[in-house]
């Protein structure tokens, strides 16, 4: 069964809860509307439909929008050898969606990485601790509020670093930024209007600030 | 007489408890004044902190082991030490400013990955269809010189860690070749940085192809000798057969690929199954397991190397000439003579080097074969030239999860047998 059928089919066992199919480059993609009842959709995917596998969890920080987080889970069938994706929203608030620990035991670690890097809590998880960073440490990685350069921590030399290098100069590109057209290469001002650069500023200058203060840890940040 | 370490049996932990507590008691009922420190040394638990700097832990793995006794009944795996946020770097540059980071995942086999992630890239911008056949072969060539090379090396500290050191010394001479090759290839050893978006740093350089036929002739009656110093040689065979059964279901159920998923017997490649590059032509087998034991693990490696070479006889056989990178301008850098002479090029130039290829918003995952299992990037992107969000499935991660669930009811020796035969890398588990 191709997964166009399975997700047609799971579409109209769910009905509204689903929004999709849509089709990228041969991917199938479906959204889940209610984060909820990820772990109704998944149990079904993997009793009924055969998606015996899961392949992999990501998570994406909409930073700006709202609802601010995206989960995104890959789904592989040994039977079929058909590739599927479901998706769904996380608000910032709740931060919060069930587990899907019991369907797939593959996604214990994923979810852990996902709570480490992205702050978003799987409730149910029977052991949700930070897995790439060391436990205690105070922020989300990978969040797109965090900068590049890392943040001050108890442990001054080893947890923050200068700004990169080429952060925010003219030629580095800003993701989501105009396309190559849009963006005539000799008239582009390096990304003066992105929050990234005006960030960049403000960091510049506490490092600075920090450089005199020594090892006082800026309480602006 | 043949004593496998399997046949000494021991029972969980609860089914001792049980067995001792009605003992216990019999004891008391008989005489009063029964030693009170047995049933304490019985239950007592040691916890043994192994790693993160342990040679068998092939890098910074530590575990957490409780044991009783000898027999481990609970394991923590604790991963991270060698964490630089590559998913974070990745967002900050462009898709070619990537490819030298996926060199330090799997640092084992960079040109795999270097492979993987172009070919990952190649599919959110549509093109993967469309290299050019003498690029793909070449691609095809890296991997499967890759997958050897990280077999070899797998196998010999596998061996070496259960007690056979000369594997170690006979594989590390061929990989020394595959070194060899790999400089004349990209100019580096380790980190080779070798494919573009679109194509391949530079053509295979003269007389390589020969120099990669004779590597052949010799890395095969390698395998042999290391075959004739393990298959069949007692001790190995007692540390490994019947150790760290992983059952197919618990396999698919945890997520293993590679090697280990096929030591358990799921019969699934994805060279196979979803043939990328020119794998389709390649006649080759993929092998399987039956047990799912370290003994199988280790058959599956030994032949997957065997059926690699074959793949690249074939692929050194069929290589057709022609260009090894695409023409569009716009996505692979143009020939140097042309940028300082044309304008045309000269602007794509610097284009592509200031802002990178123009991706189109979307989001793909692309998951490779690579040596230790899929290697699998999402990109999410929004458009640009770069990725608004990268995410890598490292297989060695997801087969060290297993771990907690595998090591339990093992001997404490057993855990480097198990270790080797998963064969991880931290630096692609920890990113």
């Amino acid at each position: 069964m191709s997964a166009q059928e399975l997700a047609s089919k799971l579409v109209s066992n769910f009905g509204d809860l689903l929004s999709g199919p849509t089709e990228f480059r041969g991917e199938w993609t479906l959204v889940v509307r209610d984060a909820e009842r990820i772990q109704e959709v998944c149990a079904y995917c993997r009793k009924e439909l055969g998606f015996d596998y899961l392949v992999d969890i990501s998570s994406v920080d909409n930073y700006g929008d709202d609802p601010r987080f995206t989960v995104v889970y890959e789904l592989y069938g040994y039977g079929h050898r058909a590739h599927l994706r479901l998706k769904t929203d996380v608000s910032e608030e709740g931060c919060e969606l069930p587990t899907v620990t019991n369907v797939w035991r593959t996604a214990d670690w994923h979810e852990r990485e996902i709570y480490d890097m992205m702050g978003i809590r799987f409730r149910g998880h029977p052991d949700l601790r930070r897995i790439l960073m060391w436990e205690g440490y105070p922020y989300f990685p990978l969040r797109k509020d965090f900068p590049l350069s890392g943040k001050p921590t108890e442990l001054p030399e080893v947890a923050f670093t200068r700004p990169a290098p080429l952060e925010g100069g003219p030629f580095v590109t800003v993701s989501g930024g105009k396309d190559t057209i849009a963006r005539e290469p000799r008239a582009r001002l390096p990304e003066t209007d992105s929050l990234q650069t005006i960030s960049r500023l403000e960091r510049s200058r506490d490092f600075d600030r920090a450089d005199e203060q020594k090892n006082n840890i800026n309480p602006k940040q | 007489m043949s004593v496998t370490v399997r046949e000494i049996e021991f029972k969980d932990a609860p089914a001792r408890l049980a067995q001792a507590a009605p003992s216990a008691s019999a004891q008391q009922a008989g005489s009063a004044g029964t030693p009170q420190g047995i049933e304490d040394l019985q239950s007592e638990k040691m916890v043994l902190n192994m790693g993160p700097s342990h040679p068998a832990t092939h890098g910074v793995l530590r575990i957490l082991l409780e044991l009783d006794g000898e027999i481990i009944t609970k394991a923590t795996p604790d991963v991270g030490y060698l964490h630089r946020g590559d998913e974070k770097i990745a967002e900050n540059m462009t898709y070619t400013q990537f490819i030298p980071y996926t060199d330090r995942l799997d640092y084992l086999a960079p040109l795999a990955n270097n492979v993987a992630y172009a070919l990952a890239v190649e599919k959110l911008l549509g093109i993967d269809k469309a290299l050019p056949e003498r690029c793909q072969y070449i691609r095809v060539i890296c991997c499967e010189l890759a997958r050897i090379s990280a077999h070899l090396l797998g196998l010999g500290a596998f061996a070496m860690d259960v007690g056979a050191m000369t594997v170690f010394l006979h594989t590390f001479q061929e990989r020394e070749k595959i070194y060899n090759l790999a400089e004349s290839l990209t100019g580096a050893r380790f980190t080779t940085t070798y494919t573009r978006i679109g194509g391949v740093s530079r053509d295979l350089p003269p007389g390589w192809v020969e120099q990669c036929r004779k590597f052949l002739d010799e890395v095969v009656v390698n395998f042999d000798e290391s075959e004739k110093l393990l298959t069949r040689n007692r001790i190995f065979v007692d540390r490994t057969r019947d150790i760290g059964v992983i059952p197919k279901e618990v396999a698919i159920d945890f997520g293993l690929t590679g090697p280990n998923l096929r030591g358990s017997g799921v019969d699934f490649d994805m060279r196979k199954a979803h043939p990328y590059l020119v794998y389709d032509r390649m006649q080759f087998d993929v092998p399987i397991g039956s047990v799912g034991d370290c003994y199988d693990r280790y058959l599956v490696r030994m032949e997957e190397m065997r059926q690699s070479v074959r793949i690249l006889r074939q692929c050194l056989d069929q290589l057709p000439g022609g260009p090894v990178n695409v023409p569009d301008g716009k996505v692979r850098l143009p020939e140097k003579e042309r940028v300082l002479t044309k304008m045309e090029e000269l602007i794509h130039h610097f284009i592509l080097v200031t802002q990178g290829v123009n991706a189109p918003p979307g989001e793909v995952y692309f998951g490779a074969e690579n040596p230790k299992g899929e290697l699998g990037f999402y990109i999410n992107s929004r458009g640009g030239g770069t990725p608004y969000r990268l995410k890598i499935r490292a297989p060695s991660f997801v087969n060290l999860s297993i771990l907690s669930w595998l090591l339990p009811k093992h001997l404490m020796s057993d855990t480097v047998s198990i270790l080797g035969s998963l064969d991880f890398v931290m630096g692609e588990s920890d990113r």
